[in-house]
């Protein structure tokens, strides 16, 4: 891959979205859209996506967009890349824009579907840990302990491990990805525009609203989380093959919960419990990837 | 070519001469012999068009209308328990003029569970801006798949086609399959917006204001209006082609009739075989078989009722707390009328239940006998 292409200049997202000061979604989506360039055809659907795509008159993608309904980004976009493809016009990329909540919960079996059956489409979670749209509710993309709105003693559950999810379905791409690491998501999106077949890109998108961060902070944000083994980033090709892409620092996780306000009431019996789990989870990648490599 | 088939297949015979490019489809009893019909011509290349296997009938929707977005000719069929989880996606695809053409296969919803015709599925869908066609038999389900394109995309409105499960669905009969080049002559290749033009960029389904959303569902009912004469304009032009024809409604024996007996779909087959052995016995008995649903056709129901002062209306169907709900759509249609109407509501064949030309009868002689209208449903059932 050409590196001048990963550092293309050229912006499809133009000034002027309606996102709260600071918002990796709206990082995210800009990020997403340069690195893959025009044309394309971009589906939303209700989240902070679809209020950064902007009200009428007012759209900020300078590509066809559709804002289709909550639970379907999946299957929209299957519809209209079949569409193009009957037409003669398949090498248009078609992109799916959804949140964690339309990815991991509501969205989940229609993505299943689509990815099931191999559908040829880059859809992008935009992961920012809960329903941030509808104010700040849990979804099965929370953090453990994570306060939100309807987790008001901290969240009970795991996150759920949606890259799992997506490899077992063995499409041809899956990767993680943070608007702390711009380079890499660039690159990652631009690999997938090369690939046919459903392809998964799930991408850490720092909430300063809901993760009770300073504005400024979102890309400091996610670079921690990569930096704690938090979100470590890596691909899986064809559900089977994990590659790490970087090498963290392993810093300990409290210098990534400690930038937040919905972590400040942990003890230090939930640092330990969060730091074990994310130490296993991190030995469990390498050893995959490492199998990977041997 | 006349073939001897069910009416699922002839509605599979239509959705292949129709040249659809796209079909998303879930499997569900009764509808599931149209999506096999359909995946065995894809394997044998006689559909021309590309099969996607959903995993749901949301899905479904959701795919065929953002495929007709991008300005291919789409079809999905269902039934039921389908049609109810397709009901959001019925709101995307009229609110955003995709034209996709559905067959809905009548069948009860539960609880609790049973898989006979019923026609409350897809008059649950009332709302959701769809044309609705009602189909008496397997020919007229087979030419209103045709029929049903050319409007859609004439309007750029979604259109249903009923077809009552298993009377239809399941029930052989002699069905004219026309020449491709007939239909090819009737029906042009797919030429619908591309709302996915990448060289104009453009903002499908964005959020607008409440003056907006407004000035949306204002020109959604003028679409509608204008739907009324497009399916009128489209059956004649499928006479001239094809030789038969079906219209909005289908009145007989109007002119002086004493009672006239209001019917949908099958149903109005077993009332035509009714109503001959009670002419024979003298008595005046008008048929008035209501074809398209919506838009409603409420003028020319007017006019063809204008001075029958007896109606009765005869459905498979029940909206719970009032009537049978093509009685109160009619009554509604009437009510601006100088001439006073008694229109009295029977609901019968509830559940797939039989209706056979006796209860027909019953129907009739109570109606005629009746002194004034009651506002609920007389509940009418075989052989009681």
């Amino acid at each position: 891959m050409e590196a001048q292409e990963i550092m293309r200049p050229e912006e499809v997202m133009r000034s002027g979205h309606s996102a709260c000061p600071g918002c990796g979604v709206a990082m995210g989506m800009r990020m997403v859209l340069r690195a893959l360039g025009r044309p394309a055809v971009v589906v939303v659907v209700p989240s902070c996506s679809a209020v950064i795509s902007g009200p009428f008159p007012y759209a900020t993608l300078d590509v066809p967009m559709f804002h289709s309904a909550f639970e379907i980004a999946a299957p929209t976009a299957a519809g209209i890349s079949r569409a193009l493809e009957i037409q003669g016009r398949g090498d248009i990329p078609v992109l799916a824009f959804a949140g964690d909540g339309g990815t991991f919960d509501i969205g989940l079996q229609s993505l299943s579907g689509a990815a099931d059956r191999n559908e040829n489409f880059i859809y992008v979670c935009l992961d920012n840990e809960a329903y941030m749209n509808t104010g700040i509710q849990v979804s099965s993309a929370t953090p453990r302990f994570a306060w939100t709105g309807t987790s008001p003693r901290g969240n009970t559950r795991r996150k759920k491990q949606i890259m799992e999810i997506m490899a077992a379905h063995r499409i041809p791409y899956a990767a993680t990805a943070s608007i702390g690491f711009p380079e890499d998501l660039a690159a990652k999106v631009q690999k997938a525009r090369e690939i046919r077949g459903t392809r998964f890109i799930h991408l850490l998108s720092p909430c300063p609203t809901g993760w009770k961060t300073a504005e400024h902070l979102s890309p400091r944000v996610a670079r921690a989380a990569v930096e704690t083994n938090v979100f470590p980033l890596y691909e899986i090709l064809d559900g089977i093959h994990y590659t790490l892409n970087y090498q963290s620092r392993g810093l300990p996780v409290e210098t990534y919960l400690g930038l937040q306000g919905r972590f400040k009431h942990l003890g230090a019996e939930e640092l330990r419990a969060i730091q074990h789990e994310t130490d296993r989870a991190w030995e469990e990648l390498r050893r995959r990837s490492e199998k990977q490599t041997c | 070519m006349r073939k001897f088939q069910t009416g699922n297949h002839a509605v599979a015979e239509a959705v292949r001469l129709c040249r659809t490019q796209m079909v998303a489809a879930y499997p569900i009893t009764p509808q599931t012999p149209i999506y096999e019909r359909l995946s065995e011509w894809e394997a044998t290349g006689e559909l021309g068009g590309v099969m996607m296997r959903t995993e749901s009938e949301h899905s479904a929707m959701a795919a065929c209308l953002a495929a007709s977005l991008a300005g291919v000719r789409t079809f999905t069929a269902t039934s039921s328990q389908g049609l109810a989880l397709m009901h959001e996606m019925l709101h995307f695809a009229s609110g955003c003029r995709a034209p996709v053409v559905m067959v809905n296969v009548n069948r009860t919803l539960a609880g609790p569970w049973a898989f006979w015709s019923d026609q409350t599925d897809s008059l649950a869908q009332r709302d959701t801006g769809w044309i609705q066609i009602y189909c008496e038999n397997n020919q007229e389900a087979l030419d209103s798949v045709i029929q049903a394109f050319r409007i859609a995309e004439k309007v750029l409105l979604p259109c249903m086609v009923v077809i009552e499960g298993h009377f239809i669905s399941h029930f052989m009969e002699p069905v004219e399959v026309p020449e491709q080049g007939l239909v090819d002559r009737f029906l042009p290749p797919v030429d619908i917006p591309r709302r996915f033009d990448p060289d104009k960029p453009g903002y499908a389904v964005p959020t607008v204001t409440q003056k907006q959303f407004m000035e949306y569902r204002r020109l959604g009912q003028e679409a509608m209006e204008y739907a009324l004469e497009v399916v009128e304009e489209v059956d004649r032009e499928f006479v001239e082609v094809f030789g038969r024809g079906y219209g909005l409604i289908e009145a007989e024996g109007i002119d002086g009739a004493d009672l006239v007996l209001v019917t949908t779909a099958t149903v109005t087959s077993t009332a035509r075989v009714a109503l001959a052995r009670l002419r024979e016995k003298g008595y005046r008995i008008g048929l008035l078989k209501i074809r398209v649903f919506r838009p409603f056709p409420a003028r020319v129901l007017r006019d063809v009722l204008d001075r029958v002062s007896r109606i009765a209306v005869i459905e498979r169907n029940i909206s719970l707390g009032r009537e049978g709900i093509f009685c109160s759509e009619l009554k509604a249609a009437l009510i601006n009328s100088p001439f006073p109407h008694q229109v009295q509501g029977y609901v019968a064949g509830i559940g797939g239940s039989n209706v056979d030309p006796e209860l027909i009868e019953r129907v009739v002689m109570d109606a005629l006998e009746r002194k004034e209208a009651t506002d609920g449903p007389i509940w009418m059932a075989e052989g009681e």
